[in-house]
């Protein structure tokens, strides 16, 4: 199984947030993913971490491993979406 | 909400020269402000001089968020501009937020979100480089990247608001599709911002001409209308607040001469100090002439002469006034006389104007000649050359020069050009040089047709050129009709009587 680095960039804990977090959990949970590692930077206490990745949009989901590189804008509340945007869709269906 | 009682804003000086006297003082302080133009009108040079200007002239830092080129292009196409970016950036005066698509991964919208990580990067480099300026380039760029119209104008209202909060002046672009239509392309940046500038680039009779407007300024005054502007290579924008411009009267009773003891005569003692004269004549009448004699007249009495020729080169303009016993060489060596020669179509009319007073600005001369004025009507629209003759005015006016203009008529015979259409009310004087048909030959005539506030005689003199420049001769007492362009001899005898019986003062 590949290690799962996800970094997610927020801008305080809001409902859009919160959301965020919990769809992402419950994807990989559902994918059966032990190994993952979810970072949450929230911007407005490290902006230069949100410069150095040149983040516009809050919510941002980072796919940092395994490549390619992801980036998804938004609460993430379409999980099929979410799916394709991680390359969690199984190939063979 | 946040305040109850609106008071008047005050205003930031932008820097940006002719823009602080046609916005009545700069741009908002405190307040986001739109500008908004069709592609190449020049927005992105505008909003960075709004920064440069603001570390060169008054120490403020500013920051630059890039939605469309990438700050490394930025540097290099900003740098001809004599703006150091790099340096300003390392003394923390100037900071790029770089929010453009390059090298940024593709992004998949998934769901809703907001621009909470542009306002923190913003407000972060904000803080970080106590910045009173900020620049947003540009609006379009935005929607280009995310479809949602609504969630972006909401964010874009987020945005303003949070600069207003943190009392920076800001300048936001966007583009637009057609230079008299919508605002903006999107329709809805207006919305986001109080304030809103127009830059035009309109393409009028085959010659571009750019052009300022501020729109609005919510609770603040400014100057109507459209005004030109130019962008110098090496300086940036400069507006030119023409019509703006207060035409200064200054009454002097002082006289100077016009080179020409003979003319001075005709004047009433020589040409009032400060006037604007215009000279209109046909080719070949001694406009040139005229004009070689208020230089070196002036410059022999220790005037300070600037001429400005547009139709002869330096070359022949030295032959000719040498061939009059009255070269320039020596005067120009001694720095008493300068003369600009160039071809009317080597620039735009915007820039001969600019160039006209970086000029006089470094030259400070007591009188300048424009030989001929006529000549700049072959790449202007005819506003925009009333624009250039009024704009001319009032820097002579403004630094207290005497001016020497010549027209030339479009026929032999006379008539009017346009020129002295646009110019003959704000010229204080104007000399008449007209052809006179007599017996078959071709003599030249000379009028002073006004001028304000002196006598001058009313005669039409024969005008006669020889080895030693222009002499004026005795009045065509027999010939009516010059003025008309259709001279008519009538007997002597019949003007002697006409004389007895009209006001002396009339025909003399």
């Amino acid at each position: 199984m590949t290690k799962h680095l996800l970094k997610l960039y927020i801008a305080g804990r809001t409902e859009r947030s919160d959301l965020a977090i919990a769809r992402i959990n419950e994807v990989c949970q559902s994918k059966g993913m032990e190994e993952f590692e979810l970072v949450v930077i929230d911007v407005l206490e490290r902006p230069q971490l949100a410069e150095d990745e040149k983040i516009l949009a809050t919510p941002t989901l980072v796919k940092e491993l395994p490549p390619p590189l992801k980036r998804i804008v938004g609460d993430l509340s379409d999980k099929e979406k979410l799916l394709i945007g991680l390359d969690l869709v199984p190939r063979s269906q | 909400m946040d305040d109850l009682m609106p008071s008047t804003p005050e205003k930031m000086e932008s820097g940006i020269p002719g823009f602080d006297f046609v916005s009545d003082g700069g741009l908002p302080i405190a307040r986001t402000t739109l500008v908004s133009g069709s592609a190449g009108s020049g927005k992105t040079i505008f909003a960075a001089q709004f920064l440069a200007e603001g570390i060169t002239k008054y120490g403020q830092a500013g920051v630059f968020v890039t939605f469309e080129e990438c700050p490394k292009d930025l540097r290099r196409n900003l740098r001809s501009f004599g703006w150091a970016i790099e340096d300003w950036e390392s003394a923390g005066k100037w900071a790029f937020v770089d929010a453009s698509p390059e090298l940024v991964p593709e992004e998949v919208v998934v769901g809703d979100f907001d621009f909470g990580g542009l306002l923190a990067r913003v407000e972060h480099a904000v803080r970080r480089h106590s910045a009173s300026r900020v620049v947003i380039d540009s609006l379009g760029a935005v929607f280009g990247r995310y479809e949602r119209s609504s969630r972006i104008r909401m964010e874009l209202l987020r945005i303003a608001a949070s600069l207003r909060a943190i009392g920076v002046t800001a300048l936001i672009t966007a583009e637009r599709t057609e230079e008299y239509g919508t605002i903006a392309r999107f329709g809805i940046e207006e919305f986001v911002a109080d304030n809103v500038i127009i830059l035009r680039n309109v393409l009028e009779e085959e010659k571009r001409r750019r052009t300022i407007e501020i729109l609005k300024f919510r609770g603040t005054s400014h100057r109507k209308g459209e005004f030109p502007f130019t962008i110098l290579p090496h300086g940036g924008v400069i507006v030119i607040p023409l019509s703006a411009m207060e035409l200064k009267q200054r009454s002097s009773d002082s006289r100077v001469t016009s080179g020409s003891p003979e003319l001075d005569a005709m004047c009433g003692g020589g040409l009032l100090n400060d006037s604007i004269v215009l000279v209109s004549g046909a080719t070949g009448t001694g406009k040139t002439l005229m004009v070689t004699h208020f230089i070196h007249g002036g410059a022999a009495q220790g005037d300070r002469c600037l001429l400005f020729a547009y139709e002869e080169s330096r070359e022949q303009l030295g032959r000719n006034a040498s061939g009059w016993g009255m070269g320039f060489e020596e005067l120009e060596r001694q720095g008493k006389v300068k003369i600009v020669c160039a071809y009317p179509e080597s620039a735009s009319l915007e820039d001969h104007l600019i160039r006209i007073k970086e000029h006089i600005d470094e030259f400070r001369p007591n009188r300048i000649a424009v030989d001929s004025l006529s000549a700049m009507e072959r790449i202007a629209t005819v506003r925009g050359f009333r624009e250039f003759v009024l704009g001319l005015t009032s820097f002579a006016k403004d630094a207290e020069i005497t001016g020497l203009f010549t027209s030339t008529t479009p026929t032999l015979t006379g008539g009017t050009s346009v020129t002295e259409a646009h110019i003959s009310s704000i010229t204080d004087s104007i000399i008449l040089l007209r052809y006179v048909e007599l017996f078959g030959e071709m003599r030249r005539g000379i009028a002073v047709l006004k001028m304000r506030g002196s006598r001058h005689e009313k005669d039409i003199r024969e005008l006669s050129i020889d080895g030693s420049g222009m002499h004026i001769g005795t009045p065509f007492r027999n010939v009516t009709g010059i003025l008309a362009g259709n001279p008519v001899q009538v007997a002597l005898t019949d003007a002697l009587r006409l004389q007895d019986i009209t006001d002396s003062d009339v025909l003399r």
